[in-house]
């Protein structure tokens, strides 16, 4: 979860717990600015983990465990990459770019080889598969990486803070809120205004009958995986120099993706937007009023949303 | 011969549906296949269409073997199905359910574009920005044509297209089957209406319990329509 120290959302813990504790005596709007930026930071973060998860559950109807784990390779492939490329000028787009297409293509290649032999069979058996897949890439990673802590430093261009309201804030993190509606953008674009887009939308209704109209359901599929994965390794890739790249990562994201996709809807774009939002907001002023337990107000949130609409905010009842 | 089905047997899981289905059908004809209730005719469409290949016995289309063909490649070879119940993609409007059904590949057929298909089904496109979840049975069934139609298919496969639509709906319909008639295109019409489906069509088949009982023109159906009445009514 966000308090063992590793979440985006976590990794400026200390910090703002620490300032929150100040806020209480001194209360400061421009404080509150900040932290609401922060909490913007993380929910770009959580909407590019969570749309992914929730396209390739709305498409394909598979609720892929795994997802986190293709998060959490994209940060140590980034920070591999790193490794490798110091001396290359803009080194760590470079990185991003590699590693986020590697972790797709293994998206790839787990669609294609196994989870294709498994639409037919009962959800039960897609859980216990990609869960097996958690269980391998964990143990994988720390054969490869071992269990020490990595962290990769931010790109040059990106060093350094702007001022807003006489506080701090990290060029990194504007960047990154700037890059969360563009991506969305982009999402919406794809679904809504290409014949791509449509094609998917109609594969989430009826594969059956997109398919009997001529439609290869079998390669939108793939393509629907590999896009989804590689959201994942780019989620990994563009936290990497905001987070520490540690096993359990990719637990502790699958989690709170899926209480963004609860919150918001499984399976509805705006839906994830819209919890993605939520979620980042609530955990970093929840953290306020109570440094140690905001999870504690997410959790709250998440019973209710289930107790009210169980579907999610802006997701639909699954009665026809 | 455009379509050659022989000897076809089908099964869901262990509850076996054809006992030995064969039909044939010419380019330009139109084919009835009547039936009562669950005797087979959807069975039969989903069979030549490779959604529910048949185990034993062979399709053959324009010559070549399709059985073990998956759906989408029989579709791009230039068959077309449209189902008994509709199957419109709800959340998608009118012209995008017309959109992704346009094959990229695949047949040569009549070159159906959006006008055309508007011009045969008038009715659809005032409503071209409406989801299909709202519309009427009759617009439903003239868009799962319609759909069908946009994939330029040489053989139509219609499943019980009178089903559930009321009886001036029906009629306007058969004058649309018709008009794809005069244009050429060969279809494969399933029904258990007898009424709508002879006035429209070359050649009846009989089906009864997964086995053809009757197969000849419609005249020879007519003379003898008092035994065959019987596979019909119940
Ligand atoms: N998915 C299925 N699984 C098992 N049995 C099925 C399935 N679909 C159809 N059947 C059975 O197969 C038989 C033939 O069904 P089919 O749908 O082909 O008949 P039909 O002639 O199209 O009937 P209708 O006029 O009611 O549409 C029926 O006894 C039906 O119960
Ligand atoms: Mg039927």
């Amino acid at each position: 979860m966000f308090a063992t120290g590793t979440s985006p959302c976590a990794s400026r813990k200390g910090a703002t717990a620490r300032e929150g504790f100040v806020l209480m005596s001194l209360p400061d709007p421009s404080f509150l600015i900040i932290q609401a930026l922060n909490g913007l930071t993380n929910a770009m973060f959580l909407f590019l983990i969570a749309s992914g998860l929730s396209i390739i559950f709305g498409v394909l109807g598979v609720l892929n465990f795994a997802h986190g784990s293709l998060y959490m390779l994209g940060a140590y492939l980034t920070h591999q990459c790193v490794s490798f490329f110091v001396d290359v000028p803009g080194y760590f787009w470079w990185a991003v770019i590699l590693a986020s297409l590697a972790v797709a293509l293994l998206g790839g290649v787990i669609e294609r080889l196994f989870l294709r032999r498994l639409y037919h069979r009962e959800e039960l058996y897609q859980l216990l598969f990609t869960y097996a897949l958690v269980l391998i890439l964990s143990d994988l990673a720390k054969l490869i990486w071992g269990t020490d802590q990595f962290s990769v430093s931010r790109p040059a261009i990106l060093k350094g803070a702007v001022e807003i309201f006489g506080q701090y804030f990290p060029k990194y993190n504007v960047v990154i809120i700037f890059l969360g509606p563009c991506i969305a953008f982009l999402f919406w674009f794809i679904m809504l205004r290409t014949r791509w887009g449509r094609m998917i939308r109609a594969a989430a209704l009826d594969r059956e009958t997109l398919g009997a109209l001529g439609v290869n359901v079998n390669l939108l599929f793939t393509v629907v995986f590999v896009s989804g994965s590689w959201l994942a390794g780019l989620g990994g890739a563009l936290v990497s120099p905001v987070s520490a790249i540690v096993p359990g990562m990719d637990v502790e994201i699958i989690i709170n993706a899926f209480i963004v996709v609860v919150i918001g809807g499984l399976g509805s774009f705006w839906g994830t937007f819209l919890g993605a939002l939520i979620v980042g907001q609530v955990y970093s002023l929840g953290i306020l009023v109570l440094p140690r337990l905001s999870m504690v107000f997410i959790y709250v949130l998440m019973v209710l949303v289930l107790i009210i609409r169980p579907w999610g905010l802006l997701g639909r009842s699954l009665q026809r | 011969m455009l379509l050659e089905v022989e000897n076809i047997h089908t099964a869901y899981g262990l509850s076996r549906v054809l006992f030995g289905v064969s039909i044939k059908i010419n380019a330009g004809e139109v084919v009835a296949l009547l039936g009562r209730n669950g005797v087979g005719k959807t069975t039969t469409l989903r069979s030549i269409m490779g959604l529910n290949p048949p185990h034993i016995g062979s399709i053959k289309w324009r010559g070549r073997e399709i059985v073990g063909l998956p759906p989408y490649e029989i579709a791009r070879r230039g068959i077309a199905f449209v189902p008994e119940d509709r199957r419109i993609f709800s959340d998608l409007t009118v012209w995008e359910n017309l959109d992704v059904a346009i094959k990229s590949s695949g047949a040569k057929g009549p070159d159906w574009t959006l006008e055309r298909v508007f011009a045969l089904f008038p009715a659809l496109e005032p409503i071209r920005g409406r989801r299909g979840g709202y519309l009427s049975g009759g617009e439903q069934q003239m868009l799962t044509i319609a759909r069908a139609l946009m994939g330029n298919p040489q053989l139509l496969l219609l499943d019980e297209p009178s089903e559930g639509l009321a009886p001036i709906v029906v009629q306007q319909l058969g004058e649309q089957i018709s008009r794809l008639k005069q244009e050429g295109m060969t279809i494969l019409l399933s029904e258990q209406n007898s009424e709508f489906s002879l006035s429209l069509s070359d050649k009846v088949y009989i089906l009864e319990k997964g086995e053809v009982r009757f197969e000849g023109s419609v005249d020879e159906f007519i003379q003898d329509e008092e035994t065959y009445r019987s596979y019909l009514t119940v």
